[in-house]
Formats: structure tokens, C-alpha cells, sequence
């Protein structure tokens, strides 16, 4: 479980997360939505770290991270797992040596058990087969497949995925989000997703978290979301013509 | 602006820049995580960097060897001077500048460039940060490794420098016949002293130090896309230049005195 506490993240004085409070359950699918520039990466960076917020705690199953030491930082981390945007894999590396590379850096299995853990974990992602290419001969749903067996090698007990499905064609993305639903599921983990597809949003969100100008605006789960009063999170969820029409049918037809 | 104000700012970023690269050479010269990647990153390093060097750095200096012996014998050949003089002319040049300083600025276009567009792509794809997230010394494991393999393969090239160099001056003066092999081996060999090539060596390893941190300095710190790695291999080359120019005159200083 992660909880946020009265999380503030300024820069140069522009505060971009404002009063944050949320807490994201285990063996959930937590989603952070919001439009571009609303503060989803900010907050996902302060969550895992890359960015320290100005005020606030980010509390990991009750520790504190901000308070954490480099001794603490570093056996945190271990247990973190990430999903980046453009799947971020070690380009000099084959798909099987990325998804060994955090055996390889922190565990202290021998040769043979690296190989048949990172094999299961492609294996998980369907990738099996294309365990030595290399990551410029993937396309990008696999790369994204590739980097969930990377992020899920150590067996992390949370797990970050920041916009997931950006670049990917509708199937694949749904793809990717089952896999990280299913994932999340079977291992029990805490995962944060940080997305704007709507898809994403109806499909796995157990929980969500909904930021407009760095500040949270509503939280709910993808069984109330179109109910929710919020303007700005209805200009955002409507905001593509089909989501809009499908709205305005679905109101004809309740004669409202 | 004030043009005061102006040489302020500049000296102030000067100082800032300086200050984080000591913050990043801080990080980078720790122990690694584990000596079996680091071994892994090191033997890589020393094929990308130092091997794949070789035949560049010993074209140049065949070229550039034949190149000396022939403006030595056209420029300084008088009938009260010996004939040997051009070899060792070409010798001490070769072995106190050329081999060195020159070849090491050669090497910072060359590495210093092809280490900080790595480091740079691998920041703005995210690499880094996922190497970060996993809790790896980022700097540490991707820049302890190329400055390691460099300062290792430095002396060797500069050594095949040096050998390929004089076989240049041979080779112009057996092609053209501007000399006798006689000649050029009598200049060659007089009033030798090893020191000098200890001298060169030594200075070498400076530079390859300044060549593969400072690089990889200006890649770790790229910020945006493409274009700004492209301007920061740009960066990176212009200030190595300058720091081994620098580093040059107060080792020859040093080192000759």
C-alpha cells in the first residue's frame, strides 16, 4: 500500500502538486488521469522517487521515503518495478540479458536460475520467442511486454507504469493492460498507472485518481466515474467525439 | 548587457558547471555495485573505445609522420646541417607532442563525441532513469567503465602512435629517396631519452581521463531530445579540446622541467 500525505511540489515557485492526498491499495490497478500538464508525471516521479516533493510524505506500507537513508533508498527500490513511456530498454543489451540485468545487478542466484526466472517472466509476457532480439527489432507493444518481464524479474511489490499504451494501437493496448492488471492481480502488488486513455480507464481502473492544475479532483473507480459531478473530469472524459455522441445517445435514450 | 555583468554570469557558470561535475565525479568514482557488471561494462568500454581507435589513430600517424619527416628535411635542411638532424627532429615531435596531445585531441572528436551521444540518448530514452528506479549508481555503472577502458588502452595508443609515425617517415623517405634509412635511424636513435616517452605516456593519461569524464559528463546532463545530445557532443568535444589544451601546457611544464 502507498499512501500520500499532503504532497506539494513547487518549481520555481509554480506549484504544480497541490495538497495531494490518496492512498493506493495492494493488488489494485491505481490509475492517476488527468490532461497533459496536469501533474500525472510530476507525482508519479515524487512517488518513485526521481523528484522530491516540497512538502508532504510518500509512505510505502507505512515507511516514509523521504525520510529514508541511501542504505534504505537503495533496498526500496528493489522492490520497485517501472513501466516508462517508451519502454526505456538498455539498447546495447538482447531482451533476455534486459530482463536479466536486475538479476544480474541484485540477486544472488547462480547463471541457471537467472536464466530460467527471466525466461518465466518473458514467458508471463508471451515474449519467449523473441529472447534474442534485440530492443530495435521489437515493435513498441513488445518492447512494452519486454519492459513489464524487466520491471517484474525481482518480483517487486509495487509497480509504476507511466502512460503505458502512448504510442500503441487500441488492441495492443489493451493487451498491455490486462497484462498489467493481471499481473497486478497474481502478485498482489501495488500498481500505479499513469494514463490518459480512456480505454485504460473503463477497462482496469480499480481505483482512480483524477488531477486537474496539480490538484486532486476526484478519486473514485471506473463503476462511478461517468457519474461523477466534476466538470473538469467530464470535460476530460468526454473530451473525443465518440465518448461524447455515445454520452448524448445514451441520454436520448433515458429521454434526459 | 553590461559587459561586466556579462564575464560575471560567465564566470559563474563556469564555477556551477565545475560544481557539478565534481558532485557527478563523486557519484562515478565509488565502488561498483557489482565488479562482475563492472568487468562486463569495462571489456566493452575497452573494445569500443580503445580498439575500435586503433586504426584511425594509426592512419593518422603513418600520414602525419611522412608528413613532419618531409617539412623537416624541406625546412631545416642547410649544408651546415647534419642530415640526421630531420630524423630526430621528427622523433622529438612525434614523442613529445604529437603522439600524445595531437592524438588525444584527435581522440576527443572521435570518443569523447561517441561517449557523450551514448550516455545522452540513453538520459533522454529514459534508460537512465530506469537503471535509477532499479536502484543502480547510474553514473557509477555507465561512466566508471569508459573511464576506466580509456585510461587503460590510452598507453597503447599512444604507443602504436609513435611506431606508426616513424614507420611514415621511413616510408616517405624510402618513397620519395628525400633521405637515406642511415640518415633518418642516426636521427632517430641520437641523444634518445626514454623519459620522453614515459613524458608522453603519462600526459596521455590525463587526457584520456579528461576526454572520457568530461564527455560523459555532458551526456549524463542532457536535458529534451535529440538535438540538444547532438549539441551536447558538440559541447563536450570543444571543452575537451580546451581542458587538454589547458592540461597540456602545465604537464609539459611539469613533466620537462
Amino acid at each position: 500500500m502507498i499512501q500520500l500525505e499532503g504532497v506539494i511540489k513547487r518549481f520555481n515557485n509554480q506549484v504544480v502538486l497541490n495538497d495531494i492526498n490518496t492512498t493506493f491499495e495492494n493488488g489494485r490497478t491505481n490509475l492517476i488521469i488527468g490532461r497533459s500538464g496536469a501533474g500525472k508525471t510530476v507525482l508519479l516521479k515524487c512517488i518513485v522517487g526521481l523528484l522530491t516533493p516540497d512538502e508532504g510524505r510518500v509512505l510505502f506500507d507505512g515507511r516514509n521515503i523521504l525520510k529514508f537513508g541511501k542504505k534504505e533508498n537503495l533496498m526500496i527500490r528493489r522492490e520497485m518495478g517501472m513501466l516508462f513511456q517508451n519502454a526505456a530498454l538498455f539498447d546495447s543489451m538482447s531482451v533476455l540479458e534486459n530482463v536479466m540485468f536486475p538479476l544480474d545487478m541484485f540477486s544472488s542466484m547462480t547463471y541457471n536460475e537467472k536464466l530460467k526466472r527471466a525466461r518465466a517472466c518473458l514467458a508471463r509476457v508471451d515474449m519467449l520467442d523473441a529472447q534474442d532480439k534485440s530492443p530495435e527489432e521489437l515493435s513498441g507493444g513488445m518492447q512494452k511486454r519486454t519492459a513489464i518481464a524487466r520491471a517484474i524479474a525481482l518480483g517487486p511489490k509495487y509497480l509504476f507504469c507511466d502512460e503505458p499504451n502512448s504510442g500503441l494501437d487500441p488492441q495492443t493496448s489493451l493487451i498491455i493492460d490486462e497484462l498489467i492488471h493481471g499481473i497486478t492481480d497474481e502478485y498482489q502488488i501495488t500498481t500505479i498507472v499513469n494514463t490518459h486513455d480512456m480505454n485504460s480507464v473503463m477497462g482496469i481502473g480499480d481505483h482512480i485518481i483524477f488531477l486537474s492544475d496539480g490538484k486532486l479532483e476526484w478519486q473514485g473507480n471506473k463503476d462511478n466515474i461517468l457519474d461523477a459531478k466534476s466538470k473538469s473530469l467530464n470535460d476530460f472524459l468526454f473530451s473525443s467525439d465518440l465518448l461524447r455522441k455515445v454520452k448524448e445517445r445514451a441520454m436520448m435514450s433515458q429521454g434526459i | 548587457m553590461n559587459c561586466n555583468l556579462k564575464i560575471k554570469m560567465i564566470f559563474l557558470k563556469s564555477i556551477s558547471t565545475f560544481g557539478s561535475y565534481l558532485i557527478l565525479m563523486k557519484r562515478v568514482l565509488a565502488r561498483p555495485q557489482r565488479w562482475k557488471m563492472f568487468l562486463r561494462q569495462f571489456l566493452r568500454d575497452i573494445y569500443q573505445l580503445g580498439i575500435n581507435s586503433i586504426p584511425i589513430v594509426l592512419l593518422i600517424s603513418l600520414f602525419i609522420g611522412a608528413v613532419i619527416c618531409i617539412q623537416m628535411k624541406l625546412n631545416i635542411e642547410n649544408a651546415w646541417m647534419p642530415k640526421f638532424v630531420v630524423g630526430y627532429a621528427t622523433r622529438e615531435i612525434l614523442l613529445l607532442e604529437f603522439s600524445s596531445s595531437i592524438m588525444c585531441l584527435i581522440l576527443a572528436g572521435k570518443v569523447g563525441s561517441n561517449i557523450t551521444s551514448e550516455i545522452g540518448t540513453m538520459r533522454v530514452t529514459q534508460q537512465i532513469d530506469a537503471l535509477e528506479i532499479m536502484g543502480v549508481n547510474s553514473a557509477n555503472f555507465l561512466i566508471l567503465p569508459k573511464i576506466s577502458a580509456l585510461v587503460c588502452m590510452i598507453p597503447i595508443l599512444v604507443i602504436f602512435s609513435i611506431a606508426s609515425g616513424i614507420l611514415g617517415a621511413y616510408a616517405i623517405g624510402y618513397i620519395t629517396q628525400i633521405m637515406t634509412a642511415e640518415d633518418l635511424t642516426t636521427g632517430l636513435q641520437y641523444e634518445f631519452k626514454q623519459w620522453y616517452i614515459w613524458c608522453s605516456i603519462i600526459k596521455s593519461l590525463f587526457f584520456a581521463f579528461i576526454i572520457s569524464s568530461v564527455a560523459a559528463f555532458y551526456g549524463y546532463r542532457v536535458e529534451g531530445g535529440s538535438i540538444e545530445v547532438g549539441k551536447a557532443s558538440t559541447d563536450s568535444v570543444v571543452s575537451c579540446s580546451v581542458l587538454i589544451l589547458f592540461a597540456d601546457i602545465v604537464l609539459t611544464q611539469l613533466l620537462m622541467q
